[in-house]
């Protein structure tokens, strides 16, 4: 595994990417890395294209800047490959994940000639016949895990589980409806 | 003690839950604003018992803490940017009247041109108003630096507010690692505040800010410049005492890799993680690099830091806010003065960076450091006094 892991998100302001990497930093964190998860803020609206970074490290994180070379790249909303260089810097040993309702094949003519690898999911479809709402970042994390290696898959879904139990504890009736998204995107993924 | 991880305005808003002070005036501004929004909902949620005082401005705010803390109570602020710049003339009325406020202050620029990100211009802005100025590298330094501000405020040595500093968006809303104190262990270490004067109490009768004439003006002047002096010892016993509980050592300043140093980078905030990488990078290609992060901005450890850089060849001195003075920065004036008074022998830059947020990366220091190779040996390396690094050309 990789000394430090470094993971750039995409999104739309109100898509919930900086969730996503809170909730990457968070479960990276409670398997006892060390991790940084924070988002680039400008002047933020709905719909407006934003940027979010996770580290996480086995050894303490001191750097205190963006992420210019990820590692992996994550893209919470496809529409963003027309107007955002999405693969800026990343490494070709690393990957790039998107969520779409498209063909892999038809984003690739979007990705700059990208030579790693490169994934889609449809966390529509996931979060539509798990939660009934769409909430992307549930089963973008998820994917996010599987792609990168970060954790095991047992591990990731037994601390989401722990998590999630917290997180709606006055809400019992959505957490399994979460936890059915975590699994599905993890064979979702392709 | 927790082993946890949050943001830097959520490591302040721990303390001060630990801390429970007595009144909270405050007024929204990006990015301090949730610092006020946890503590309301401590509040809310009963495990504080703060008075928190929505106000209508800034200014509104550090007048009501004035008058809380010339009450008699312990009491906080918070604010960033335009908001510390609205408090300005009664930031002087809170240090002249010997008022032990604390302020947690997330810095960000300065309008113009309008920008929300980290810089240090607000608090640098305010450096000559009488408080004191503590900076942080990171969320748990944010925190510790916080839960030691009372003890030094307070101290009847001092008698003086204290601004605790951490860099905008860059730390306040990054969630990192960080290690909490046990409630008790800090309720025990902040202790409880007794003080001696104040307008609540019933058997003195007291005048806070009265106008005062040139006759005695002058020499409350003076004794307030004592007061700062006399707050180096304390911020030192301060950070001693809170070492034997944490583990975590403090003084005014942090010396990385600097025993051996021949060239030495001196900065404040967030930067200096990176630059902590930079330096080790440095280290393994040879170079004798080191950086001295600063700690204590006011009072101004001046004879320090020249001792500590008394040995290197070339020094890049970094600052975050412009001068608008046609020479350099604020941090700059004051350690090349220092080194200048200590007869140091160092060739000294002022460096000007991450004005408006903009990004600095370890390469970005590295190269930094390559430069004062070339300047330790005479070579006129830089054009201007004070260059810009990071600059878009």
């Amino acid at each position: 595994m990789r000394q430090m892991t470094e993971i750039r998100w995409h999104g739309r302001g109100g898509q919930g990417a900086k969730t996503a990497a809170l909730l990457l930093a968070d479960v990276a964190f409670n398997i006892g890395m060390h991790v940084q998860g924070f988002p680039e803020y400008g002047p933020e609206r709905m719909g407006a294209p934003i940027t979010a970074y996770d580290r996480i490290s086995a050894k303490e994180i001191r750097v205190h800047s963006n992420i210019y070379e990820p590692d992996f790249v994550a893209v919470v909303d496809d529409t963003l490959l027309h107007s955002v260089d999405v693969t800026k810097g990343l490494k070709e040993d690393g990957a790039i994940l998107i969520n779409t309702g498209r063909k892999k094949e038809q984003l690739l003519p979007l990705l700059n000639d990208y030579k790693g690898k490169v994934y889609v999911i449809d966390a529509r479809k996931v979060c539509m016949q798990t939660l009934g709402k769409y909430f992307p970042n549930t089963p973008m994390l998820a994917a996010m895990v599987k792609i990168s290696g970060v954790m095991e898959k047992n591990v990731f879904l037994k601390e989401m589980e722990c998590s999630l139990q917290h997180k709606f504890a006055r809400k019992p009736e959505v957490l399994e409806g979460n936890l059915a998204a975590l699994r599905m995107a993890f064979e979702e993924v392709c | 003690m927790l082993k946890t991880r949050m943001s830097g305005n959520e490591a302040v808003a721990h303390a001060i839950r630990q801390i429970n002070p007595d009144v909270m005036p405050a007024f929204p501004i990006t990015p301090s604003t949730e610092i006020p929004q946890f503590v309301a909902s401590m509040i809310a949620n009963g495990e504080i018992d703060t008075e928190f005082i929505p106000v209508e401005s800034e200014h509104s705010s550090m007048s009501a803490a004035i008058g809380a803390s010339a009450a008699g109570a312990r009491t906080l602020t918070a604010t960033s940017s335009c908001g510390l710049a609205f408090m300005w003339e009664v930031l002087y009325v809170a240090a002249s009247s010997r008022l032990p406020i604390v302020m947690a202050v997330v810095n960000r620029g300065l309008t113009g041109p309008l920008n929300i990100n980290a810089e240090h211009s607000d608090s640098m802005g305010a450096r000559d108003s009488g408080w004191i100025q503590i900076y942080a590298e990171n969320n748990q330094e944010a925190y510790d630096n916080f839960l030691q501000a009372y003890r030094i405020a307070e101290h009847p040595d001092v008698k003086l507010p204290v601004m605790i500093c951490q860099d905008g968006f860059i730390t306040s809303h990054a969630v990192e690692n960080i290690t909490l104190w046990d409630d008790m262990k800090m309720k025990k270490f902040v202790g409880e505040y007794e003080p001696q004067h104040y307008l609540l109490r019933e058997d003195e009768v007291m005048a806070v800010g009265p106008y005062a004439a040139s006759g005695y003006c002058m020499e409350a002047k003076k004794a307030q410049a004592e007061a700062m002096k006399r707050a180096k010892q304390v911020i030192l016993d301060v950070a001693k005492e809170f070492e034997a509980i944490t583990g975590q050592s403090y003084g005014f300043f942090e010396g990385y890799r600097m025993d051996d140093a021949e060239y030495a980078i001196v900065a404040i905030g967030s930067v200096c993680g990176t630059a902590k990488d930079a330096v080790d990078a440095m280290r393994e290609r040879g170079l004798r690099a080191g950086l001295l992060k600063i700690r204590v901005f006011r009072p101004f450890p001046a004879q320090e830091i020249a001792d500590a850089l008394k040995n290197c060849r070339a020094v890049a001195v970094m600052d975050r806010a412009e001068g608008y003075n046609a020479v350099g920065g604020p941090l700059g004036a004051e350690v090349m003065a220092a080194l200048y008074r200590a007869k140091a022998k160092a060739e000294a830059v002022n460096i000007m960076y991450g004005l408006s947020g903009r990004d600095v990366r370890v390469e970005d220091v590295e190269k930094l450091f390559d430069e004062l190779v070339r300047l330790g040996d005479g070579e006129q390396v830089y054009s201007e006094t004070c260059p810009y690094i990071g600059l878009r050309e």
